[in-house]
């Protein structure tokens, strides 16, 4: 994946975290999409683009937030990282692993994200576990969906195209 | 390092990430005392830098100042040197003014309790051969001296004046080979005749076998010989062994100390013995 498709996604998974989400799912921001579209590039483009996927996409979503910048920078440069690194070494194409992938990588995500804040004494986190969960799960299923889609679409309009074409 | 290098290494990417992260967190962080972190450790990883340059800095100073500024150093030394060497000259002729100080005192003093006619000579030469035991001293014909004229110091008798010059005389010590003095053991009277043997010790002689002489006796003169006046130091007795024939073989350490002989008294006062040999003549 080329780095302006990677960025494209970021700035897209972004503007639809900000605009869309809470609209979709009612208010709740339990899913991150901008941490789907981190683990999607970093799967399929390896850790180095994965790392800068995860640092673009923290920062600019640290910078719109009003929290510490380069907190969520830092959780999703690591997630990045990760994995990229696993979807190197290991077969993730199948939406099993992705979705154990991305239940991964969103409680990696929150336990550096608000480990980060609790340590730093900048907000408490009480009873954590099951919004963390419920957010695995919701990114879990979204980004498995999200990542048939996005692999099918292509295909799907070009089978379009070319069935078009054959009528004619 | 191309970036294409720095691809290939993902873990130096995610530290590099992780640092920018760090800081850019820690710059809006506040730490305990309310400062913010990124300038706790920016201020305490600078002035680490700062300790490093300046010890850096410390140590060029240090090995300009210690090696590549030797000259002035080197210069400074010599004066230095010179300086001392002038104030050791210096402190050597104080110490000499004071030792001669001392021993001209000490003749004064010698001279009053002697009550004997006397001139104060200092030597000026020490002995041309080493097989004589003479010395030179400043005084001469001209200040009165003679031949036989005894020559004393505080310490004890020197030996006699043999050949007195217009403005200076030959002093044959007591330690000569060819000096002698009539003596006699303080403690126990007996006299003799210490003769110099040329070693730096006397031999007494002429002490009869049957004589208390014992270690540590103080010789001294006796008077008879026309020459040296009576009680005067000659040495102590250093070793008296019981020889075989009808007298002791006794050695005698010199209460002078020739090699030290700087200042004495020729005393002018001929002594009894001679008056009446110089009468029966």
């Amino acid at each position: 994946m080329r780095s302006a498709a990677a960025l494209a996604a970021i700035l897209i998974a972004i503007a639809l975290q900000t605009t869309l989400a809470s609209l979709v799912f009612r208010g709740s921001t339990a899913i991150d999409l901008v941490l789907i579209v981190v683990v999607f590039v970093a799967i399929k483009s390896g850790p180095v683009t994965g790392v800068m996927a995860g640092t673009v996409a923290g920062l600019i979503q640290d910078s719109l937030s009003s929290g510490i910048l380069g907190i969520g920078g830092l959780a999703k440069t690591i997630v990045g990282f990760g994995a990229g690194v696993l979807g190197s070494q290991f077969i993730v194409t199948a939406p099993l692993p992705r979705f154990l992938l991305l239940l991964l990588a969103t409680g990696v995500h929150a336990a550096i994200f608000m480990g980060l804040y609790t340590l730093l004494n900048l907000r408490q986190f009480d009873t954590p576990y099951p919004a963390i969960a419920g957010q695995a799960l919701g990114n879990a299923f979204v980004g498995v969906v999200a990542f048939q889609m996005i692999e099918w679409l292509p295909g799907f309009v070009d089978r379009r195209r070319a069935g078009r074409f054959l009528k004619r | 390092m191309a970036i294409a290098d720095i691809r290939q290494r993902p873990g130096f990417i995610l530290g590099a990430a992780i640092l920018l992260h760090v800081v850019l967190i820690s710059a809006q962080v506040n730490t305990a005392s309310g400062l913010p972190v990124l300038q706790v450790v920016t201020f305490g990883s600078f002035s680490e830098v700062q300790r490093a340059m300046m010890s850096m800095i410390d140590g060029v100073r240090g090995m300009w100042s210690g090696y590549v500024d030797l000259q002035d150093v080197q210069a400074e030394n010599a004066a230095l040197k010179a300086e001392l060497q002038n104030l050791q000259v210096r402190f050597q002729q104080e110490r000499a003014e004071a030792q001669r100080t001392d021993n001209l005192r000490q003749l004064l003093e010698l001279r009053e309790r002697a009550n004997l006619e006397t001139v104060a000579a200092e030597v000026i030469a020490g002995p041309a051969s080493p097989d004589f035991r003479t010395v030179t001293i400043d005084k001469g014909s001209s200040d009165g001296l003679a031949t036989d004229m005894a020559v004393i110091s505080p310490a004890g008798v020197v030996g006699r004046v043999i050949l007195p010059s217009g403005r200076a005389a030959k002093v044959q010590l007591l330690i000569d080979r060819n000096a002698a003095a009539g003596v006699l053991i303080e403690r126990t009277r007996v006299q003799g005749v210490v003769m110099g043997v040329g070693d730096g010790v006397l031999r007494l002689q002429y002490v009869p076998g049957t004589a208390d002489v014992k270690t540590g006796d103080l010789v001294v003169t006796s008077g008879i010989d026309g020459i040296y006046p009576k009680g005067f130091v000659i040495g102590t007795v250093d070793q008296a062994d019981r020889g075989a024939g009808a007298f002791h073989e006794i050695t005698v350490r010199p209460a002078v100390d020739f090699a030290r002989l700087e200042e004495v008294l020729i005393v002018k006062s001929v002594p009894p013995a001679r008056e009446q040999l110089e009468e029966q003549k």
